[in-house]
């Protein structure tokens, strides 16, 4: 049963490809500490001591690589969901 | 030369054809797709030529196949399209495919009109099926008082009952039944007051009733309801119930929605008027009758012969299906092959006809290279019509510019296309195109240097280019689309040169790649980063190497300094290509002076030309080089950072003969030994050029002319001084020589002070447009700066949001802001920005490279091709 139409399917597929690559290579670059993402962080203005803001990158670096891994599963989701739109789609069309 | 650096080399010919070859000959030559014809009667009216019965017979089967094309369009029958061409079918074929397109057509008009006859039928018979079924329902609600009040309406009738609203008036009436109506505001005040006494029986009389019953479009029944209470003066009582369902109007096809209404009326007067109304409403009226028993028979007979009318539409459907469906296999086929008989009468029509009417005899542009082909073609031609006289095919001396003729192939096809765009080359002149291939991308990439926008490019590119077969042959009628598939290679090698300088510059996404690790190192302490906000990095100390290839990552997370030292690096690229292009395009007008001999403009033109742009400009890059090379942070004194000087202050004191002023006690004055020397004698030499390319021309022209004055006529002592024309064949020579006068070509026809002031224009417009053509190169540095700071506004202001989030909606939040970003990226930075710099690329090859050596004046070699003629939907050049 289509629900989205052959272009919006279409879209969906490329973004979702996109996405998980982009994603999974953001979330690697986050586990590793990757210096040019820190601007990303959510961290704080300010902190005290090295060591508070050494914790704190290092939690908010895992958690951003979490977080980036968890929607590239998601687009691994929309991946799926999209391509049997197109699927369906195509299939609908060449039959009519 | 390779034909890729010049156009073709063209002849013209004259072609001799035998009346009965000439058919075939031509066929074969379409075929071929390598002659241009010349129109030899071009005062002869349309009307008037030889073939003009025959261009209008292929015309009229046009016709017959684009009706077949539409009603097979109409059915949505898949027409079979095989792509193949088939050859063009002898004349006397055209008989046969004349009978069958009428045969055809006949057929199917026939099969429409009696279609349209049926569905006519049916849509009448539906319209009274629907009549008889509302009218049931109206006479049955309404009977039990309907009888009774209309009586007494009507019995109680007086003259005066317009100017005087009495109790009995009939729009009382009129407002009981009309409840279910729709409601007019003037009724509906009425309605207040005049519900209340609906009076019941009181007189019973028999008066006749009539009514009519009938259809009308829906629309129309507002106004059709107040023309009839108008006319009628309110004396008529009309009901209305819509048809849910639409019906179909047979004429055209379309639904349409309609009502059904009933109207009573009382006597013949009104009678004819609600006739009269409702002709004009067009509105179809049925007879319907009175009794119930003999409507609900009525009903019955409607019901059996609509069932019979639609097994009888049925089975003209099928035929009409069965029809469309034989001549959609051979529809293509038909209009190649109609196309083409009609293309060779039409250019059968421009030949000219021998004294003896035997042959017919064409003028034709043909590259030379190709006349051995078209010599086996006419060949092939000749057998085929099974003549014994072969053609004749001769080649002709003109004074006139032969087309241009530039070969190509789907890969240069599109380059070609951007700078016939600006204007197409003069005949054999130098053809931009192949050095446009690699110049092009490269300028884009400049400013559109980023690696995953390069990357999304690149992929799209070439998606297109392997998918290039089954893409084209969907033929897609998106113009936009179509011209994105038309530079599929353009945009594949822009993509891939992006992604090249997108990853010199070190942005992807304006983030960096530290792929080497970068070249600096803090020997800040602890301390001394927490207790200040902004520190900077000294290179003599804290960048011990280079980054080995493209900018080094740390610049990324440098926010403060980072735009002042991509500017000092990308301005001077900018110049430093730009300076290079422009001296390439002044190169390249060097070859074409040797090509056509013009020994004058090379030493009064091309010379002085080089030495200003190599001079002054290319000097200037050179001292961006020294600058790189000797200055650096960690050198002494005289080479430190300190004194490095400005370049473009440098500069303007040179053309200013001024000297720069001290920076510092320890710098030197100058970067290098003898400078100052070197920079005066550079610019006043540049200088000194100006008035040659101004003067040196016009002068030697003008002591040319006075010499041949004195000269007696020597016809053929002037080949050796007249290197001008040295393009042309012997014979204008000859006639130059002959007519010194008078003389031939451009040059000598024109006077004396045009020739000045024609070399003014050119010489002030090399000069300033060699200083405004160096500015103008900055702009691939202000969009590439555009570009990589919309990227990072971008990413800040949208996927930033994302990755911030905190806590379990994160990655959700992440998921769905992604996609938002990557669709701007694609639309902003993708599309716009990428089309902004395919604009500035083409603008700088356009202006800053070809006005250095492109005249662009010559006319496009249009041959005669099946191919061109099919593409184009069947309009020949006419």
């Amino acid at each position: 049963m289509p629900i989205c139409g052959p272009k919006l399917s279409l879209c969906g597929l490329i973004i979702s490809v996109w996405g998980i690559i982009q994603l999974a290579l953001m979330g690697l670059f986050y586990y590793i500490h990757s210096v040019a993402l820190i601007e990303d962080l959510p961290l704080e203005e300010h902190y005290h001591t090295p060591a508070e803001f050494y914790a704190a990158a290092d939690k908010a670096y895992l958690q951003n690589a979490h977080n980036c891994w968890i929607a590239a599963l998601i687009y691994v989701v929309t991946l799926g969901f999209s391509a049997q739109q197109f699927y369906a789609n195509s299939r609908g069309s060449s039959s009519n | 030369m390779g034909s890729l650096f010049r156009s073709e080399e063209m002849t013209l010919c004259q072609l001799f054809l035998q009346s009965e070859a000439a058919y075939a000959c031509v066929s074969e030559l379409g075929e071929l797709g390598l002659v241009q014809f010349r129109d030899l009667n071009p005062d002869v009216n349309a009307f008037q030529r030889k073939f003009v019965n025959e261009v209008r017979r292929c015309d009229e089967m046009e016709r017959k196949l684009r009706y077949l094309e539409k009603e097979i369009k109409k059915d949505g029958i898949p027409m079979l399209d095989t792509g193949d061409s088939p050859e063009a079918p002898q004349p006397r074929e055209m008989i046969d495919l004349e009978a069958t397109f009428e045969k055809l057509e006949n057929e199917l008009r026939e099969v429409n009109q009696n279609a349209e006859a049926l569905k006519r039928n049916y849509l009448e018979l539906t319209e009274l099926k629907h009549i008889l079924r509302k009218t049931q329902v109206f006479f049955d609600e309404t009977a039990p008082d309907y009888q009774d009040m209309l009586v007494n309406r009507f019995s109680q009738l007086n003259p005066s009952f317009h100017s005087r609203p009495s109790k009995y008036d009939i729009r009382t009436l009129r407002v009981k039944f009309t409840k279910s109506q729709m409601a007019d505001s003037h009724r509906e005040e009425e309605q207040l007051n005049l519900l209340e006494d609906g009076p019941r029986g009181q007189q019973q009389q028999n008066l006749k009733l009539g009514f009519v019953a009938g259809v009308i479009l829906r629309e129309r029944l507002p106004a059709f309801e107040r023309m009839l209470w108008r006319a009628c003066r309110g004396n008529v009582f009309l009901r209305q119930a819509m048809i849910e369902a639409p019906l179909e109007d047979p004429s055209n096809g379309d639904n349409v929605y309609k009502s059904v209404f009933i109207i009573f009326f009382q006597g013949d007067q009104l009678k004819t008027r609600v006739k009269k109304i409702c002709e004009g409403f067009r509105a179809t009226l049925y007879p319907c009758p009175e009794a119930p028993a003999d409507r609900r028979e009525m009903a019955m007979g409607v019901m059996t012969r609509i069932e019979d009318l639609n097994t009888v539409l049925g089975q003209t459907q099928d035929h009409r299906h069965r029809v469309l469906v034989a001549a959609a296999k051979n529809l293509k086929n038909w209009f190649v092959k109609v196309r083409k008989i009609k293309a060779i009468y039409h250019t059968l029509n421009l030949f000219n006809l021998d004294v003896t009417q035997k042959c017919l005899i064409a003028e034709c542009w043909v590259p030379v290279l190709d006349i051995e082909t078209i010599q086996v073609a006419l060949r092939r031609g000749t057998e085929r019509s099974g003549s014994s006289v072969p053609p004749i095919l001769n080649r002709m001396e003109t004074f006139e510019d032969p087309p241009t003729y530039n070969r190509t192939n789907k890969f240069t096809h599109a380059f070609q296309a951007l700078i016939n765009a600006y204007g197409v080359a003069s005949y054999r002149e130098m053809n931009p195109a192949p050095y446009t291939i690699i110049t092009f991308p490269f300028l884009f990439a400049v400013m559109f240097g980023d690696l995953g926008h390069g990357t999304i490019m690149a992929l799209f590119g070439l998606w297109m280019v392997l998918k290039e077969k089954p893409l084209a042959a969907k033929k897609s009628d998106n113009e936009i689309w179509n011209i994105f598939f038309g530079g599929r290679y353009i945009i594949f090698l822009m993509g891939v040169f992006s992604m090249y300088t997108g990853f010199i510059y070190n942005d992807i996404f304006s983030k960096s790649l530290n792929i080497f690790g970068s070249g600096w190192h803090l020997s800040y302490n602890t301390s001394t980063v927490m207790e200040n906000k902004a520190l900077q990095l000294d290179p003599a100390y804290d960048a011990p190497r280079t980054y080995p290839i493209g900018m080094d990552p740390v610049w990324q997370v440098a926010p403060l300094n980072k735009i002042i030292f991509q500017n000092a690096y990308k301005m001077k690229i900018s110049i430093i290509f730009g300076v290079i292009h422009m001296i390439f395009g002044v190169v390249v007008g060097l070859f074409n002076h040797r090509f056509f001999k013009n020994k004058r403009a090379i030493y009064c033109e091309f010379i002085p030309q080089m030495i200003f742009l190599i001079f002054l400009f290319f000097y200037m890059t050179l001292l961006m080089w020294i600058k790189w090379i000797r200055f650096s942070a960690q050198n002494p004194a005289p080479y430190s950072v300190h004194c490095a000087p400005s370049i473009l202050i440098t500069f303007i004191n040179m053309v200013l003969f001024k000297t720069s002023p001290l920076i510092n006690e320890e710098c030197n004055e100058w970067m290098f030994w003898g400078q100052g020397v070197l920079q005066k004698f550079l610019v006043l030499s540049a200088l000194a050029c100006i008035p040659v390319m101004l003067l040196a021309k016009p002068l030697l022209i003008m002591q040319e002319r006075k010499k041949a004055l004195h000269q007696p006529i020597l016809p053929y002592s002037t080949d050796g001084q007249d290197g001008e024309n040295g393009g042309l064949n012997p014979q204008t020579q000859t006639a130059a020589a002959a007519a010194p006068a008078g003389g031939h070509g451009h040059e000598e026809q024109e006077e004396m002070s045009e020739i000045f002031i024609h070399q003014g224009i050119h010489t002030i417009e090399y000069v300033l447009g060699s200083v405004s053509h160096t500015a103008s190169y900055l702009r691939l540095w202000a969009l590439s700066l555009a570009h990589a700071q919309l990227a990072e506004v971008l990413w800040n202001m949208v996927l930033k949001m994302g990755l911030t989030m905190s806590g379990p909606m994160g990655g959700i939040g992440l998921w769905a802001i992604f996609g938002f970003w990557a669709s701007l990226t694609v639309s902003i930075l993708v599309l716009m920005e990428g089309l902004s710099a395919f604009l500035h690329t083409l603008r700088l090859h356009w202006v800053e490279f070809q006005s250095k050596f492109y005249a662009g004046q010559g006319y496009a070699f249009t041959p005669f091709a099946f191919e061109a003629i099919l593409d184009g939907g069947g309009s020949t050049e006419d």
